[in-house]
């Protein structure tokens, strides 16, 4: 019986991480529900964008304060996880710290570990109060209600915890505190518990040990369920990033051939098209099977952050448009979507729903200015414009549902070529006008 | 000011055999807006008096698609597009210069996956080259010592990362340049983008051109430049609502420095 914490340890473990690649199949599935697109190119400028950007936070920084309270917590995160692969060890082999051979260095790495825990720790809690007290706008508009709100606050709760446990774990690990390395915090948490006896603190260390590494394994598979997913898709969704100048719309290729054939006088206007079998292209987007994948990776990564509706000129003004109510929106879609084809045996089942009108309202798509705004505030590249670009083709193309007013001046175009009634014709006049 | 202005068309240098440096763009507003129109003709004065060897599309121009493509016509847009430049290669042209953003960045970025490989600047960038090449000089005249504030049009700045060049004609005028809180990338739009311009904004609190307005109105400036002619038009009816037209004025920064030359 004496390997049975061994043993357990290992089933806890593959279950969280098979659980957890079963829902990373999903997602990657999801995604890949999106229409394809080339974006083999450049990639030295990807990864360089990708190291700027995911790895360096860059573009999280131009918010210092939250900027710099990220930085500790994505640091501290991702160095105090170094930890867990000694846990994992010990956990399996049924070991105890089998890296403190490494003598004063292992303790000037547990001892680094326990200063960015406290920091994580007290920028987490500036973060809830952000969120909570101050009542940052950003965190209290109209779509962060209910999940999302609470989601916010989970997240937080859980690396509170993490970074506790963590702390209690040490300070109750009456070895590593004989050690007098690395310990500069949890000597301080230990007086807490002096008057226990050893046998106490042996329960409360493993059970803090136990805790911290569950605690992870959940925290793990919650990603899939939450917002939190950017720690792992930032890297991807900056990599793919649009490249060109942000003002570049794509031009579509179905619709060049298709006008191509109307200049070409060599045409019979008149011939039957010619039937190859292909279904004529849907312009736009309706649903998000319609997007490319990209804008679905898009959707995965946002963390609800804010910037970019804080930044939107339509939102700011009191429209309902809100470019990450958008990018929620397209995931929410996307989830059930893949829900749909889960319950359904792989295959997608018409459920008379759609991500336009039934998630995203006409009126969102038409507040839109196209000022890029949300798309320069994001810190990890995503692109709400291009979805709303494609969704107002599908209106315009499919629907030929523009506002009336968009309609006048597209029929301008069309008959004089400018948005308004002036002829063509008249276009130098003001060369003699005085 | 004098009124007479030399704008020779494509069509009449290829009459005669020769090839202008450059294409001036007018675009939609630049030929039809009364406000507008001012600013083309500002911009053709610098040039007549920089000596720029320029010409014009006149009749044969046609609206580049902008509006169409970001209200979602494609198709509009690229039948636009191809016509374009059916016209500009019949003509060769090599380089361009709007003083439109909106042409600026649907010539410049949209049209060479189509056919139209061109040289494309905005009028702020050209003046600046101007400058430079000695071909021009900018005398701070009635301007100086003014405070003035640059208005980032949304697809010159973040579209196309052109922060610089009004700002150093601002400054050659030895006005004094303020910046607005929200400047260059972060640059609040003035609400025409995306073919705003040309319907009625979705129901809000408060319309952008005023948010933007009362941005530019905190710094007190004397002149809100543009860059931009729907910029103009929108700063414009923003100091209009906030009755401001006595003490503050939209100009563009080619009739900024032509007027301070008394063009």
């Amino acid at each position: 019986m004496a390997f049975l914490p061994n043993i357990i340890f290992a089933i806890v473990l593959i279950l969280g991480i098979a659980y957890f690649s079963r829902n990373v199949k999903k997602l990657i599935r999801n995604i890949k529900l999106g229409r394809d697109v080339d974006v083999s190119d450049n990639k030295s400028q990807r990864l360089k964008n990708m190291a700027m950007i995911a790895l360096g936070q860059s573009k999280m920084v131009r918010r210092p304060i939250a900027g710099i309270l990220h930085v500790i917590v994505y640091l501290g995160f991702i160095i105090i996880n170094i930890e867990v692969l000694e846990i994992i060890v010990d956990g399996l082999l049924g070991t105890h710290r089998i890296f403190s051979f490494m003598g004063s260095f292992y303790g000037a790495l547990i001892g680094s570990f326990e200063i960015l825990a406290v920091l994580v720790f007290v920028a987490v809690v500036v973060f809830w109060i952000r969120r909570n007290i101050i009542k940052l706008q950003r965190f209290w508009k109209a779509e962060m209600t209910s999940w999302p709100k609470n989601d916010g606050n989970f997240i937080l709760y859980f690396e509170m915890v993490l970074m506790a446990l963590f702390l209690i774990m040490n300070a109750t690990d009456v070895q590593f505190q004989d050690m007098q390395s690395g310990n500069i915090i949890s000597q301080h948490i230990a007086t807490w518990f002096s008057g226990f006896s050893d046998g106490t603190l042996h329960i409360i260390e493993r059970s803090a040990w136990w805790l911290h590494i569950v605690g992870i394994l959940i925290f793990l598979n919650y990603l899939y369920f939450s917002k939190h997913l950017h720690i792992l898709l930032a890297f991807p969704n900056t990599f793919y990033g649009k490249l060109t100048p942000q003002g570049q719309f794509n031009n579509l290729k179905a619709v060049t051939k298709e006008v191509k054939m109307m200049m070409d006088t060599n045409v019979d206007p008149f011939a039957a098209p010619a039937d190859n079998g292909e279904v004529p292209a849907k312009f736009g987007a309706s649903d998000v099977q319609d997007l490319t994948w990209v804008n679905l990776l898009n959707a995965y990564t946002c963390t609800e952050c804010g910037r970019c509706t804080s930044e939107c000129p339509a939102n700011q003004t009191g429209k309902k448009l809100s470019p990450r109510k958008i990018m929620m929106d397209t995931r929410d879609r996307l989830e059930e979507v893949g829900k749909n084809i889960d319950a359904n045996n792989g295959e997608f089942i018409e459920d008379g729903k759609q991500l336009l009108d039934d998630y995203i309202t006409r009126e969102e798509l038409w507040a839109c200015t196209t000022c890029n705004a949300c798309v320069e505030a994001c810190p990890v590249s995503i692109d709400p414009l291009a979805i709303i670009l494609e969704m107002r083709r599908y209106l315009v193309m499919e629907q030929s549902a523009a506002p009336m007013e968009l309609n006048n001046m597209m029929t301008n175009i069309e008959n004089n070529g400018a948005p308004w009634p002036y002829n063509q014709m008249d276009r130098l006049n003001w060369k003699n006008e005085q | 000011m004098s009124d007479i202005v030399k704008v020779p068309t494509m069509a009449e240098y290829m009459a005669q055999g020769k090839q202008p440096e450059v294409l001036f763009w007018v675009g939609c507003a630049g030929s039809f807006d009364d406000r507008a129109k001012k600013i083309t003709k500002a911009f053709v004065k610098l040039l007549n008096k920089a000596n720029v060897e320029f010409a014009v599309l006149g009749t044969e121009e046609s609206c580049t698609g902008d509006p169409a493509k970001r209200a979602g016509n494609e198709f509009l847009f690229q039948m636009q597009a191809v016509t374009n430049i059916e016209v500009l290669n019949a003509y060769e042209v090599k380089k361009i210069v709007t003083a439109c953003p909106h042409c600026f960045n649907t010539i410049k970025n949209e049209y060479p996956s189509l056919g139209g490989n061109y040289e494309v600047m905005h009028h702020t960038q050209f003046l600046k080259t101007l400058l430079a090449e000695g071909r021009l000089t900018i005398e701070g005249g009635m301007y100086k010592g003014k405070r003035i504030t640059f208005h980032d049009p949304c697809y010159l700045g973040r579209a196309n990362n052109v922060y610089e060049a009004p700002r150093e004609l601002i400054q050659k005028l030895e006005a004094e340049l303020v910046e607005m809180k929200n400047c260059r990338r972060n640059g609040l739009c003035c609400g025409a983008g995306g073919a705003q311009m040309f319907k009625e904004p979705e129901k809000g609190d408060k319309d952008v051109n005023v948010e933007r307005t009362e941005q530019a109105l905190q710094i007190q400036p004397e002149i809100i430049a543009a860059g931009c002619p729907f910029c103009n038009t929108m700063m414009t009816d923003g100091i209009k609502a906030k009755e401001k037209e006595a003490s503050v004025q939209v100009m563009d920064i080619a009739e900024l420095i032509a007027n301070a030359q008394d063009l």
